[in-house]
Formats: C-alpha cells, sequence, structure tokens
C-alpha cells in the first residue's frame, strides 16, 4: 500500500504513454491514430508536472502580502507544461486538415488501402 | 485521500482502454475527453493550478470539437 | 501478428523504464533554479503569480515562438483546405433544439465577460493569456452549435489578430531602442497584488489573449465552412 501512494502518479502517467504508443502502432484507421496521439501527449504533459512536485508543497502564488516563500512546489515545469498544451492542440489542427483532405482523395481512411494505391 | 487518487487514476486507465476498443468513432473522441477531463482533476491535485486551467479549457473543450468536425466530415464508423 | 510484435516492444520499454525510475524518488525537490525564480520573483518583476513572471518575463522569447508555431498552423490549415463554396438551395441544415437555442442566447456574453476577466488578471490569480482565449473561442464555438447562419466577419478576425501580436513585437522593441534587452520591462513596477502592477506583463497578456482566442475561433469557422 505505501508502495502504491508513492508511485501512483507514475502509473497513471506511464499508463497512458503506453496504451496511446499501442493505438498508434496497431490500429488501421487514421482518425484512431491521431486519438492516440493526443493521448500520448496527455501522459506526458502528466509525467512532467509529476516531476516538479514537492512532498506538502502550495502552489506559487503568492494571494495574500505575509506569505511565506518556503515550501513551494517548482514553477519551471508548469512554465513548459502550458506551452506544450498549446502546441499540442496546433499540431492535432493540422493533422486532422490532412485527414479531411485525404479522405476527399481518396475515399477511404484505412492506412493499408492507400499505402497500396499507384498515382 | 489515497482513494480518492486510486479510483481516479483507475477510470483515466479505463477510459484510455475504451478509446482503444471502441468501433464507432465518435465514441472513442467522448472517451478521450473523459481523459483530459480526470488529467485536469490530476494536475490541480499536484498544486498546479494554471496548468489545470488550461488543459480543461483546451484538452476537454476545444480539441473534442474540433474531433467531432471532423469525423462528422469522414466516416463515423472505423473498416 | 503486428499486435504480437508490439506487445513485445512495449513490454521491452516498460521494463527499462522501470528499472530507471528507481532513481527518482517522488516528491523530493531537484533543481535550484525554481529557488530562485520563487525567491527574487516579486522584486524583479512585480508580478505575484511566479508561473506568469516565469512564461512572460523570464522566458519571454519561448512565449514569442509559440506564438509563431499557432499562425503557422493557421495559415497552413486555410491554405490546405481550400476555397468557399456557397450553399445549394435545396440543402437544409437541421436546426438545433429549443434548449440549446436559448441556453447559448444567454451563455455567450457571459462566457465572453468570464474569458475577459481571465486574462485581464494573469499576473494576480491562476490564470493568463492562453487560457482566457480558449475559453473565447468556447463561446465563439458554442453560437455557431446554437444560433443559425449567424457567422463572425473574417476581416474582423483578422484585425484583431494582426493587432495582438504586432503589439507584442512592439513592446519588445522599445526594451532594444532604450539601449537594454528585448522585452525588457520599462514601466514602474507598482505595489504588488494591486491591478495595475507588473510593468508590461498585464498588457502582453490582454495582446496574446485577444490574439488566440480570435485565432483558434477562425480555425472552428475553417473547418465548418470551408468546402469545395
Amino acid at each position: 500500500m505505501n508502495f502504491l501512494s508513492e508511485y501512483i502518479y507514475y502509473i497513471g502517467a506511464f499508463g497512458l504513454i503506453f496504451i496511446g504508443l499501442f493505438i498508434v502502432l496497431v490500429k488501421k484507421n487514421l482518425i484512431k491514430v491521431i486519438i492516440g496521439l493526443s493521448i500520448v501527449d496527455t501522459g506526458i504533459n502528466l509525467f512532467l508536472i509529476t516531476l516538479g512536485y514537492i512532498k506538502s508543497g502550495t502552489a506559487p502564488i503568492f494571494s495574500e502580502p505575509g506569505l511565506k516563500a518556503d515550501n513551494m512546489v517548482d514553477p519551471v515545469p508548469q512554465a513548459l507544461v502550458l506551452t506544450a498544451i498549446v502546441i499540442g492542440v496546433a499540431v492535432l489542427a493540422l493533422a486532422l486538415t490532412l485527414a479531411i483532405k485525404l479522405y476527399k482523395h481518396y475515399g477511404t481512411l484505412d492506412l493499408r488501402k492507400i499505402k497500396e494505391q499507384k498515382w | 485521500m489515497e482513494i480518492i487518487l486510486l479510483i481516479l487514476v483507475f477510470l483515466m486507465i479505463v477510459s484510455a482502454i475504451s478509446a482503444l476498443i471502441f468501433k464507432d468513432l465518435m465514441n472513442a473522441v467522448i472517451a478521450s475527453c473523459v481523459v483530459s477531463l480526470i488529467a485536469s482533476i490530476l494536475f490541480y491535485f499536484l498544486q498546479a493550478p494554471d496548468v489545470a486551467m488550461a488543459e480543461a479549457a483546451i484538452g476537454a473543450a476545444l480539441v473534442t470539437g474540433i474531433f467531432v468536425i471532423a469525423v462528422k466530415r469522414t466516416k463515423r464508423f472505423e473498416e | 501478428m503486428r499486435k504480437l510484435i508490439a506487445i513485445i516492444l512495449l513490454v521491452i520499454i516498460a521494463g527499462g523504464i522501470v528499472l530507471s525510475l528507481k532513481e527518482i524518488p517522488f516528491g523530493i525537490s531537484r533543481t535550484k533554479i525554481g529557488d530562485y525564480y520563487i525567491k527574487k520573483g516579486i522584486e524583479e518583476t512585480g508580478a505575484t503569480n511566479i508561473v506568469t513572471s516565469v512564461v512572460v518575463s523570464y522566458r519571454g522569447f519561448d512565449t514569442l515562438g509559440e506564438i509563431t508555431i499557432l499562425f503557422t498552423a493557421a495559415i497552413g490549415l486555410g491554405a490546405v483546405l481550400g476555397t468557399y463554396r456557397k450553399r445549394k438551395a435545396g440543402e437544409k441544415v437541421e436546426p438545433a433544439s429549443f434548449i440549446v437555442k436559448t441556453g447559448c442566447r444567454f451563455l455567450f456574453p457571459i462566457l465572453l465577460l468570464v474569458g475577459a476577466y481571465i486574462f485581464i488578471h494573469g499576473h494576480l490569480t491562476p490564470g493568463g493569456g492562453f487560457q482566457g482565449g480558449a475559453i473565447i473561442a468556447s463561446a465563439f464555438l458554442l453560437m455557431y452549435l446554437g444560433c443559425e447562419g449567424k457567422r463572425i466577419k473574417e476581416n474582423t478576425s483578422i484585425v484583431v489578430e494582426t493587432l495582438g501580436a504586432l503589439t507584442f513585437i512592439v513592446l519588445g522593441i522599445i526594451g532594444l531602442t532604450i539601449g537594454k534587452d528585448f522585452l525588457f520591462n520599462f514601466l514602474p513596477k507598482g505595489e504588488p497584488n494591486t491591478l495595475l502592477s507588473a510593468g508590461i506583463i498585464p498588457i502582453i497578456y490582454i495582446a496574446i489573449g485577444f490574439k488566440v482566442g480570435s485565432e483558434l475561433a477562425g480555425i472552428i469557422d475553417h473547418l465548418i465552412e470551408k468546402n469545395q
């Protein structure tokens, strides 16, 4: 039980990364693959925030004038993850428009059939 | 407190596995929205309120909206 | 066959990760730069939200790169999708139900107000430009789903987006012309925990909020309407 309460966040983050990687490696439909990509993004952001946590720390905001500066969590991974979430949504929007164009051109979204077609 | 954390992480992994299994693409998109929402709650437990707000607004609302529009313009079922 | 190879590969990677995670204990502080930003944050920048001061003031150049990536994605989307098509005469769009219609008309101004509140108070409370901009884009998505036939004019969204980006870059260049670095904080810092404090940080976040909101609403507008 002690082991579980120490490592529960790591198990959650890596579980998401492995399930997302399995979807990208195995599935045939293009939109399923893009859903898997989005799940991998969420897992990696969760792992980065877990690395910055300090036990019994508080959020890094001085909301009252007399708050002391000891025991706050690390603010640098939070700034990096904020950027990473916005970049993730930009990449996803572009990938989905390319999928729409592929469907209009070939008539199917099955990756095995698209690879076999000639020009 | 640990029991709530265990239940939330278990629900997140079950939703991710059901995004793998469903054949109707609308159901898979809604499962990925649930994964994003539970990740936003976990960000709050890790004392990061800025990141929780960003993940809830962008990951759960806008990405799901864009996916639903894309599924409507292509096929709905896998195969 | 493919599933078996994928499972074996993932099990090998998982074994390697479990062996190396034993060296990373959970909940112990690791870097020294976080301590420096927390201790010297208020007297050097004046913002009480330390994450905001890291994103805008200490690492402001990375935020400029992120805005460029969003802009490139929006341009690529518009270029790939093609041109407009006028709706044909007999084509019917199914109208939304009664609850969605009334609800969207009631919620739209409230959502705009909440989004504006979040990006104006970015340096005092959790929030900021990106979160506020995403809420404004969700308000426009609700308007497309509920009320029928209303669209934002394309010229308005282009003008707002360009003005937001120009404000950011002009503020940075003013810092260069004084004689110090790019994005130097040249306005007075004021008292912490009040609205008009922290130099140029609230102005930059307001510009980013407008830009991100109109850009994401423009992406959704392209995806719904552009058709060939």
